[in-house]
């Protein structure tokens, strides 16, 4: 977008954003006392950075963030993976697909977060919960959309590699997998703001670690910043993995036209 | 005697029905015929005739249901090194230069890098695409997208081209060009190739002879020798006053005339 605009449009867009931003955290510090809104609905900008220092000196903040995060990522990896291969096995077996999907469009249809307590029951209050939710949350949009596009594929292209006498493997590592790829990391976007709800929804419901735990913890106190603290960092973790994703995804489908790619 | 590179004989395909009662359909019927080595030979007929389906038997992907077919005089039972094809659409991989496209039989065939490279850009000047040699093929217009798809044919250096209807999606003028580069490179390769066309004057302007095929099922109903000089230069040969009579007889021969009436 930059290439485009002039930069002095540029730099008054940025200079927007800043003004926008200042704004906004003036009407949360003022505007809800204005309003006469107490402090326990919604605790003002400046209590709820003080208590977020408070977080970090007395209740393991960062800890607590450190284990969400990892249970995110690991859930995030295991659930693509789990997603890309099985996206590839049915997209290329039409009688694997035939037999399986009634179970996948089951499970698919089947509200993922509720399986969180079933779980708790199986592992207890360990890491492993967070990360099946996780998982089996991420699983979903990743093989749905790598499925489709091994469908997708022009037959053409495969017969035009096969009368180049290709290998079923050399077919799938020169056509299907990267013909799959860009419809695979739109699949990813979405799988990296949907790992982070699996993450929360296994801690919870049960467990004492995390920012989910941190939240209960807060609901239970009243501490109504404590709860606006939490929910920032969640989303400042489910950003970070987004834009990470959008970093890979703009390094490795660089061949797709630019207006294709500024999707974000 | 020349030496014949391919060879139908006595071929049938036949199809199973939609409904299991019904009679399979028989796609293309009896069919016999050579191409020797260094000759140029198209085929048209109606749609719907099974001159796709014969591309598709030459090129081992679909094996025939009766008879044999023969490249250098190996039977044909699978995809192999000696043959192959380009349609009418360019196939490029999005996600590959316009080298890399062209390395992609090669690449497949397991050559090693340097030659690759070297074949591959050796034939990117050939079709004047020396400049794109690493762009995408979204950069490039249809016209240099196909030239491209021909220099991937023809890197892996085939016994056998096997086209089918290759310049159909392209505009008038383009397609002529591009005619003009695939008449000239054929002839200066000395390479052999089976022409599929439904352009009257194409298959005269690019060939040596011209098999006429019925409506399904696809028989070959008729052989013309073109009889006219410089096959290597099909924008002269367009011009020639012959040109007229060869392209009535074909039309004689397709009935076009009755069914416009």
């Amino acid at each position: 977008m930059n290439a485009i605009l002039p930069q002095a449009s540029t730099q008054r867009m940025m200079i927007g954003s800043v003004l926008l931003l200042i704004l906004f955290l003036a009407a949360w510090q003022w505007l809800p006392g204005l309003l006469g809104i107490p402090a326990f609905i919604i605790p003002p900008a400046s209590k709820v950075w003080s208590e977020f220092l408070h977080m970090l000196a007395n209740d393991r903040l960062v800890y607590h963030a450190v284990v969400t995060a990892l249970q995110v990522l690991a859930g995030f990896v295991l659930g693509v993976i789990l997603g890309m291969v099985v996206g590839f096995v049915l997209g290329m077996s039409p009688t694997a697909e035939f037999m399986l999907s009634p179970y996948i469009l089951a499970l698919q249809i089947a509200p993922k977060v509720a399986f969180a307590p079933l779980f708790v029951i199986w592992f207890g209050y360990t890491v492993y919960p967070k990360i099946l939710v996780a998982v089996l949350i991420v699983f979903f949009p990743v093989m749905i959309n790598v499925l489709g596009a091994v469908r997708a594929i022009d037959p053409d292209i495969v017969r035009l590699a096969r009368s180049f006498t290709a290998s079923r493997l050399q077919v799938f590592w020169k056509i299907e997998f990267p013909a799959a790829m860009p419809p695979f990391f739109a699949g990813l976007r979405i799988a990296a703001t949907l790992a982070v709800i699996g993450v929360v929804v296994g801690e919870l419901v049960g467990g004492n670690t995390g920012l989910g735990y941190l939240l209960t913890f807060g609901e239970g106190a009243g501490n109504t910043a404590m709860v606006f603290v939490a929910i920032i960092l969640l989303t400042l973790i489910g950003i970070v993995l987004y834009g990470v994703i959008v970093f890979i995804e703009g390094r490795v489908l660089h061949y797709l036209p630019a207006r294709a790619r500024k999707t974000a | 005697m020349t030496r014949i590179r391919l060879e139908f004989h006595n071929v049938t395909k036949r199809f199973p029905a939609r409904k299991r009662i019904d009679p399979p359909v028989v796609a293309v019927q009896d069919v016999s015929f050579t191409v020797a080595d260094g000759e140029v030979v198209s085929i048209i007929g109606p749609s719907g005739c099974g001159k796709s389906t014969l591309l598709n038997m030459g090129s081992g992907l679909d094996p025939a249901s009766v008879g044999e077919v023969f490249v250098d005089g190996e039977l044909v039972t699978r995809p192999n090194e000696h043959v192959a094809f380009m349609l009418q659409k360019d196939l490029l991989l999005p996600w590959r230069t316009i080298r890399e496209n062209v390395e992609l039989g090669l690449e497949i065939q397991g050559r090693p890098t340097q030659d690759r490279h070297r074949i591959a850009e050796e034939l990117l000047v050939k079709c004047r695409l020396q400049d794109f040699i690493h762009h995408y093929p979204h950069q490039l217009s249809g016209g240099m997208r196909q030239r491209a798809a021909m220099a991937r044919t023809l890197a892996v250096d085939p016994a056998v081209l096997l086209m089918d209807e290759p310049f159909s999606a392209l505009d008038a003028q383009t397609k002529m060009v591009l005619q003009q580069d695939l008449g000239r490179t054929l002839a200066e390769t000395q390479k052999t190739a089976l022409f599929i066309t439904h352009d009257l004057a194409e298959a005269i302007a690019l060939s040596d002879r011209v098999l006429v095929m019925s409506q399904r099922p696809g028989t070959i109903i008729e052989e013309i020798r073109v009889d006219i000089p410089g096959r290597d230069n099909p924008m002269e040969r367009r011009k020639s006053p012959k040109v007229g009579p060869y392209v009535s007889a074909l039309m004689e021969l397709l009935h076009i005339d009755q069914a416009v009436a």
